[in-house]
């Protein structure tokens, strides 16, 4: 290699280091590219990562804290019988076309995502909705036909976001909100760009003039990223192992937070011997959570007894129910009829987390005399087909990441197998529960149930492990809804 | 000759069409829904119909083969299922990263290769000979991605000669896109430089052992002109069909070192689309890799005969 290389290499990494003066861009890392940017038609969390709060945005949004909080409705009233929701819009708001914000655009949005040919993945927010009326370009009435006490919550998830109809078709390609950001461009399997929005109705809170999304799947590459100042901030870093390094450097900030995924092993509960509550329960009681999180998760996440995200206000701690016990369990799978030892297996996900506790839980159940050998299977497209659909499986792992999703062991024919009409209908009560007070009581008396009755292990919550440039402000330690809120970030110098 | 082309190119066309359809059949045994992947595990069972009509995949599969083939010969790739963009143009942008990678992991493999490997069949058991052995059995052992994790740590980490990783589009420039791909390249070529050094120095031997070589050094021929003019076109032929054979192991590699130096090349693409199970994106790739091998696999075929002139005269 010549002198002249060596310079001129020498040279182009001079240039390249991050400038000292305040900055104004920010390059986000994310280690999923999404597939597409609309997240009203998909469900994948990328989607949301990038658009929810900075390109798009709803009547309401959920902030840090997981609270329900006004954005595109600067307020609204809820009729006594808690069936009328009436919505007073912000004014003078306008798309990234140009095109202005008001009543009719709620109401094609809504519309649009309850249509029988919609694809939205969350259809159910919408199902309470009986009419949507708009007396004036500025106010909004939605009739509901039965009480629902999340509604307002779920409308400021990404499924809910107001779309125009002049641009809903392209927004997958090309992305058309009113949030703080505008769509600039997308490298396909690289970056997207998107820029301050000049027109933005709440400009003054806006500090960051450009922000870059970065797709970066490999853990090593993540790292070299931020360490090379290439990435400034990776809220989910991949690779928990290579959290610590970070932890002790002060050139970043190195934050453990929650998400909303509780990792937990489904047990197929109309199959043998999982249909007895017992064998259930003496699972339960063989596992080491805090071993398990130290050896799937190098020691972050925070060991869960039900399934509940800590991050709600509603959550209960449900750990010491059923606690780690191996003798105890040894003494129930005997009264079950299964003294002399008992073969299982489990279907695993590739994703680390998944492979990593399987084999964990594996060696932890050989303690009490349970034999469970290790199916790998591949996720998604794989584990749909088998576990979720056809519920081929005795045991298997993977973390839920929908907020608020406790209501899925209350749906018929899901792939746990679990019938339970009580726990069936606190929920639908809960649903229905307007006062909020009244609502978390019956979410914390669902939790206990679950907690007794183990249709799946509960293991850990999903930690939340972001890293970023100790001179960075304002992004979030936890994620109380899929997200990469970028609004309010700006640069210390 | 023009025969021999002729004849070549028609095996190619029915080798690709029973690609095509192994291709096909294959992906429809594979599990995995893809409107189930894009909607997650809270959709509905009406939605999901629904994005199943929109990307047609109610279709009976007779019909959706016809339909992929008799796009591709008008030359329409279709519509990528997640990104919802034309396959084309996905794959004509990923492509100005691989190709250029593969072209410059092979230019960088060869150059290594041939010299190297004839270096040291000159001088059998001579000090150059045992590096390059020891040279050619290390980058055998170990694996292009971890050659590039290597390099990433030296060479941009500590050192903060290259990026770690990305790539800035040939709009950025000629150098910062060079630049991005030279370690990669490098970390793909060298395992296989390995590989065709070693086939080089054997070829290279056998036929310094060959009785014309005896000949024409008998014939006060000297040694290095007997080495340039003799043996080297001769131990070129086997050389030419390894390098053939290794261009899919420089496209299946570039998957991996893809993913390490996060390049969005051809194979990253195609790990995403088997993840996502966008079948279409799938489908298009592997017939475009498969056809690319079949293709320079008739260019090594029409390469012999230019090399060996024995091969013109027979056909």
């Amino acid at each position: 290699m010549s002198k002249r290389f060596l310079a001129a290499a020498l040279l182009l990494s001079v240039s390249a280091l991050p400038a000292f003066a305040a900055k104004t861009s920010l390059v986000v890392g994310m280690p999923i590219e999404p597939p597409g940017l609309d997240p009203t038609v998909a469900a994948p969390v990328a989607i949301r990562e990038v658009t929810w709060v900075n390109l798009y945005e709803g009547l309401v949004r959920i902030d840090r804290s997981g609270k329900v909080q006004p954005l595109l409705a600067k307020s609204w009233e809820i009729s006594p019988d808690g069936l009328t929701y009436t919505f007073r819009l912000q004014e003078g708001v306008k798309f990234h076309d140009g095109t202005s914000f008001d009543s009719a655009d709620v109401k094609f949005a809504f519309d649009r995502a309850r249509d029988p040919k919609s694809t939205n993945a969350q259809k159910q927010i919408f199902a309470p909705i009986a009419s949507i009326e708009t007396p004036d370009a500025a106010t909004v009435v939605i009739k509901l036909k039965e009480t629902s006490g999340n509604f307002l919550y779920y409308l400021g998830w990404g499924d809910a976001v107001i779309v125009a109809p002049e641009t809903a078709e392209n927004n997958k390609a090309n992305p058309v909100g009113t949030g703080p950001f505008k769509f600039k461009s997308w490298t396909r399997g690289d970056k997207v760009e998107l820029v301050k929005n000049p027109d933005y109705w709440q400009k003054d809170k806006v500090k960051l003039e450009s922000v870059t999304f970065r797709f970066i799947s490999d853990a090593q590459a993540q790292v070299a990223a931020l360490r090379s100042g290439d990435v400034d901030a990776f809220p989910t870093i991949s690779a928990p192992e290579l959290f610590a390094e970070f932890q002790k450097d002060s050139r970043f900030k190195a934050v453990a937070g929650n998400t909303e995924g509780e990792t937990v092993a489904g047990l197929n509960s109309a199959k043998k011997p999982f249909d007895d509550v017992r064998v259930r329960r003496a699972l339960m009681h063989a596992v080491d959570r805090k071993a398990l999180i130290e050896g799937a998760y190098s020691g972050f996440g925070q060991p869960i007894g039900s399934f509940f995200s800590p991050n709600h206000p509603a959550f209960v701690d449900m750990t010491n129910v059923i606690p780690y016990d191996p003798a105890k369990a040894k003494a129930l799978l005997t009264e079950a009829g299964y003294g002399n030892g008992l073969s299982i297996t489990i279907k695993t996900p590739q994703m680390a987390y998944a492979s990593r506790s399987a084999e964990l839980l594996s060696a932890m159940f050989a303690e009490v005399g349970v034999d469970m050998k290790i199916i790998p299977t591949e996720f998604p497209a794989k584990w749909i087909e088998e576990v979720f659909k056809a519920k081929d499986y005795d045991v298997t792992i993977v973390s839920h990441t929908e907020p608020l999703d406790i209501e899925i062991f209350a749906r018929d024919n899901y792939y746990f197998n679990y019938k339970n009409d009580k726990f069936k209908a606190l929920i639908a009560e809960a649903g229905k529960t307007t006062d909020e007070k009244a609502r978390f009581a019956k979410y914390a008396e669902a939790q206990k149930i679950l907690a007794e009755d183990v249709p799946a292990l509960f293991l850990f919550q999903l930690p939340k492990l972001g890293v970023w440039n100790a001179k960075l402000q304002g992004l979030w330690e936890n994620s109380p809804i899929p997200s990469n809120d970028v609004t309010e970030v700006s640069w210390t110098d | 000759m023009l025969r021999l082309v002729i004849s070549r190119l028609a095996s190619l066309a029915i080798t690709l069409l029973f690609v095509s359809l192994a291709i096909f059949l294959i992906l429809e045994v594979l599990p995995g829904d893809p409107a189930a992947i894009m909607l997650g595990t809270a959709a509905r069972e009406d939605t999901l119909a629904a994005l199943r009509q929109e990307l047609g995949l109610d279709q009976p599969a007779l019909l959706r083969y016809l339909d992929w083939i008799g796009g591709i010969l008008h030359g329409d790739l279709g519509l990528s299922i997640t990104y919802k963009m034309p396959v084309s143009t996905l794959v004509a942008e990923r492509m100005s990263v691989t190709l250029p990678l593969s072209l410059l992991a092979i230019l960088i493999s060869t150059a290594l290769a041939l010299p190297l490997g004839i270096a040291a069949a000159a001088r059998r058991d001579g000090p150059v000979d045992r590096a390059v052995l020891v040279f050619s059995q290390m980058g055998v052992a170990v694996p292009n991605f971890w050659i590039g994790l290597l390099f990433i740590l030296f060479f941009s980490t500590r050192l903060g000669w290259f990026p770690a990783g990305g790539f800035p589009g040939w709009g950025a420039g000629l150098w910062p896109a060079f630049q991005a791909l030279l370690l990669p390249s490098v970390a793909l070529a060298l395992p296989q430089a390995a590989v065709l050094t070693r086939v080089t120095r054997s070829a290279t031997l056998e036929v310094i052992g060959a009785d014309f070589v005896r000949t024409a050094r008998a014939k006060g021929v000297d040694k290095r002109a007997t080495l340039r003019r003799h043996v080297v076109p001769n131990a070129l032929i086997p050389v030419t069909t390894i390098l053939g054979l290794q261009l899919s192991f420089f496209f299946g590699g570039a998957i991996l070192v893809e993913n390490v130096f996060n390049l969005p090349g051809l194979g990253r693409l195609a790990y995403q689309a088997l993840n996502q199970r966008d079948l279409v994106v799938i489908k298009d790739i592997v017939l475009i890799f498969s056809g690319l091998v079949i293709v320079v696999n008739f260019l090594v075929d029409i390469g012999y005969t230019i090399l060996d002139p024995r091969l013109r005269s027979r056909t």
